[in-house]
C-alpha cells in the first residue's frame, strides 16, 4: 500500500499534502511550521518519487542516496513522505511533536525511520552535505546526496563557507535545492535581509546552477535528473509558502501556527474539491 | 602504538605539540587505513606538511572556514572515516561551537578535534589568538571528551587514544616549541585515568596541559620548604577522573588546581564541582588565569602576569596553607 514504486511524483506530492495538513493537526496546540514544509512539497516528491534511489528497503543500506533536510523546521515534508515510503509507520506519526515523540519539530537522526541527520540549526546541512559527497567520491562510491536549504536559511553566514567549498572539490554528487519562497520568520525575504538574485549568486560560486519553478515537477525532476558537468549542482526552486491551501499561500502567517480543527475541516474540504 | 624510544621523546620535545600532532598523525594513517585530515588553512601550523603531501586523498583543506570544517569532517565520519579536524584553539571550538554541539554532542558523530596553541603561547598576537575560555565552553556539551596533554609524548598517545575513544574528543595543544618533557618513557595512557607524578601527604596539586610542568617545578620549591605535594597529571578534564579526587581528598591539607585557563569552567571548576559532593572535603585553591583579559605579551610573560610560574604557584600554596 506504501509503496512508492512506478507511481508518479505528482501522485506523491498530492498525498504529501494532505500528509502535512494531519501532521499539522496532531501537533495540537505544540504548533507546527506549516507554510515552509508545503512549499519544499513538489521538491520533496520530485526527489523521493522520481530521482533518489532510497526506499522501504535500501533505507538502511550503504547504496541508498542520501537527503539532508538542512532546512529543519520543514519537517512534515520529510515524516510524511518517510511515511508514504512505508518507513514511519501511521501511529508514530500521530506523536508528532508530543512528549518523548520521535518525532519532533525538527528531524532528529534515527536510522530506523530514515532519518540520517538531527537538523534545525540553519545553515549546517550543507556543510554535511559536502562530507558525504566527499567520502563517497573518496571511496568510489557513486551514492549522490541532496540538500534542501531554505532561501531565509541563506541569511546564515555558513551556508555560504560551504558554497564556496563544494565546487573547490568538484562535487559533481551533490545537488543542493534551495527553496525560494520569498519568505522567512518575520516577513519577506526583502523585508528582513534581501538576497535579491540568488541564481546568479550561485552561479557566481560556481555551482552548476538552475533556477526552476519549484512546483513544476516535470521541470524539478529534471532539473534534478540532469547530469552534465564536474561541478556541484544548485536548483534555485521558486516556490510558494504554504503552497496547496487558499488561506496558507503566501501568507507568513502560516509559518509556524497551530492548525484550529475549524481549518483543518476546512482545508479538508478544499482538497477534495480539487481531488 | 605508536613506537616510543627516548630519541623520539627527545625530538618531539625539542619541536613542539604543534609539529609532534602532525608527524604522529602521518604515523598513524599507516595504520588506521580511515584516517582523514581536515584543516583550515593551518597545514603548515599544524605540522602537516608532510601528511598533506604524503596522502593528499585522506587529506583536505576547506580554507578558513571553521563551521564547514566541522559539517565536512561530520559527514565524513558518517561513512566511516575516522576524521582529526585541526585549527588554532580559538577557531576550532568558539568559533565553530554550535556545529560541534549539535554534529558532535547531540548527534554523536565522532571526530577528534586538535586546537592548536590554546592557552597563552600566542600571547604576543593578542588575546583573538590565545584560548583561555573554550574548555568552560565545552565542557557543557554532552558526549564530548577533553583531553589536554602535558606533554609531546603525551600529544601522541592522547591523539590514538581519542582516535580509538567511544566519543569525540577535543585535544588541547598548549606550550611552545622546545616543551619540557615531563614522561621521559612510555607510559600508560588512557583518556579519563589521572596520572600520578609525585607523592605527597600535605598538598595535592591537579594539573593539565603545559602546565603540570609548571607545577612539578612548584612540588620541588615546597619540597625544599618542607611541605610535600602529590601532583596529579589530570589529562583528560572531561570526564574527570573522580576517583582520583576522592583519593586525595582523604588526606590532602590543601587541592590545588592549576591550569593554561579561565579559574571559570576550566579543570578547577571540574574538581570543585566533584569536591562538593565530598562531606568535610579540603580547601580547593583555584589557579589560573584570573577572569581577565590583560595586555598581550610573550608566553614566560604572560604566564608571569597571571602567576603561573612554578615560584608563583608555590608561593600561593604556602600563603594558604597557613
Amino acid at each position: 500500500m506504501n509503496n512508492l514504486e512506478k507511481k508518479n511524483a505528482i501522485d506523491l506530492a498530492k498525498k504529501l499534502k494532505k500528509k502535512i495538513l494531519d501532521l499539522s493537526f496532531y501537533a495540537g496546540s505544540s504548533s507546527s511550521h506549516f507554510g515552509g514544509a508545503l512549499s519544499s512539497a513538489d521538491i520533496v516528491a520530485s526527489l523521493f518519487g522520481e530521482v533518489m534511489n532510497f526506499n522501504k528497503k535500501n533505507f538502511k543500506s550503504s547504496s541508498r542516496d542520501r537527503f539532508i533536510l538542512s532546512k529543519g523546521h520543514g519537517c512534515m515534508v520529510y515524516y510524511a513522505v518517510l511515511n508514504i515510503l512505508g518507513i514511519i509507520p501511521d501511529e508514530k506519526l500521530k506523536t508528532f511533536e508530543k512528549d518523548s515523540s520521535d518525532l519532533l519539530g525538527h528531524p532528529v537522526k534515527n536510522s530506523e525511520i530514515g532519518i540520517d541527520f538531527s537538523t534545525g540549526s540553519l545553515g549546517m546541512g550543507l556543510s554535511l552535505g559536502i562530507g558525504l559527497s566527499l567520502a563517497f567520491k573518496r571511496k568510489e562510491m557513486k551514492n549522490r546526496v541532496f540538500v534542501l536549504v531554505g532561501d531565509g536559511e541563506c541569511n546564515e553566514g555558513s551556508i555560504w563557507e560551504s558554497a564556496l567549498c563544494a565546487p573547490n572539490l568538484e562535487l559533481n554528487n551533490l545537488t543542493v535545492i534551495i527553496d525560494h519562497n520569498n519568505f522567512q520568520q518575520t516577513g519577506s525575504n526583502d523585508e528582513i535581509m534581501s538576497i535579491k538574485n540568488l541564481e546568479s549568486k550561485w552561479s557566481s560560486f560556481n555551482w552548476n546552477t538552475i533556477l526552476v519553478d519549484g512546483h513544476d515537477i516535470n521541470k524539478l525532476t529534471t532539473a534534478l535528473k540532469s547530469n552534465n558537468s564536474n561541478l556541484p549542482k544548485a536548483i534555485i526552486a521558486k516556490t510558494i509558502k504554504g503552497k496547496g491551501f487558499s488561506f496558507s499561500e503566501n501568507n507568513n502567517d502560516w509559518h509556524h501556527k497551530v492548525m484550529t480543527n475549524k481549518t483543518y475541516q476546512e482545508a479538508k474540504e478544499e482538497i477534495s474539491k480539487n481531488d | 602504538m605508536t613506537e616510543i624510544n627516548k630519541k623520539k621523546i627527545d625530538l618531539w620535545s625539542n619541536i613542539g605539540s604543534r609539529a609532534t600532532f602532525g608527524l604522529a598523525a602521518l604515523e598513524l594513517e599507516k595504520k588506521i587505513k580511515e584516517l582523514f585530515v581536515v584543516t583550515c588553512d593551518v597545514s603548515t601550523s599544524a605540522g602537516l606538511d608532510r601528511f598533506r603531501k604524503q596522502v593528499p586523498h585522506k587529506y583536505v583543506d576547506v580554507g578558513i572556514s571553521e563551521q564547514n570544517m566541522i559539517g565536512v569532517a561530520s559527514g565524513l565520519s558518517t561513512e566511516g572515516f575516522k576524521v582529526i579536524t585541526t585549527t588554532f584553539a580559538p577557531f576550532q571550538t568558539l568559533r565553530c561551537c554550535e556545529q560541534i554541539k549539535v554534529n558532535q554532542g547531540y548527534m554523536k558523530t565522532k571526530i577528534v578535534m586538535v586546537g592548536l596553541a590554546s592557552g597563552l603561547v600566542l600571547g604576543a598576537l593578542g588575546f583573538t589568538h590565545c584560548s583561555i575560555e573554550e574548555v568552560g565552553v565545552l565542557r557543557s556539551i554532552p558526549n564530548l571528551a577533553i583531553v589536554s596533554p602535558a606533554d609531546s609524548l603525551e600529544v601522541v598517545k592522547s591523539l590514538e587514544a581519542a582516535l580509538n575513544y567511544e566519543s569525540s574528543v577535543y585535544i588541547r595543544l598548549t606550550g611552545g616549541s622546545q616543551s619540557p618533557i615531563v614522561n621521559s618513557e612510555d607510559y600508560k595512557f588512557e583518556i579519563g585515568k589521572a596520572i600520578k607524578l609525585t607523592d605527597g601527604d600535605d598538598v595535592t596539586i591537579f594539573s593539565c596541559g603545559a602546565m603540570v610542568h609548571n607545577s612539578l617545578e612548584a612540588a620541588l620549591i615546597l619540597k625544599k620548604n618542607d611541605i610535600s605535594c602529590r601532583v596529579v597529571n589530570m589529562h583528560t578534564i572531561k570526564p574527570v577522573d573522580v576517583d582520583s579526587i576522592k583519593e586525595s581528598a582523604k588526606f590532602s591539607k590543601l587541592i590545588v588546581t592549576v591550569e593554561e585557563h579561565n579559574i571559570i569552567g576550566g579543570l578547577g571548576s571540574a574538581i570543585s564541582e566533584e569536591l562538593t559532593k565530598i562531606k568535610d572535603s579540603p580547601k580547593l585553591l583555584r589557579i589560573g588565569i584570573n577572569d581577565k583579559y590583560n595586555k598581550g605579551g610573550s608566553y614566560t610573560y604572560l604566564q608571569k602576569i597571571y602567576e603561573l610560574l612554578p615560584e608563583q604557584i608555590s608561593n600561593k600554596i604556602i600563603k594558604n596553607l597557613t
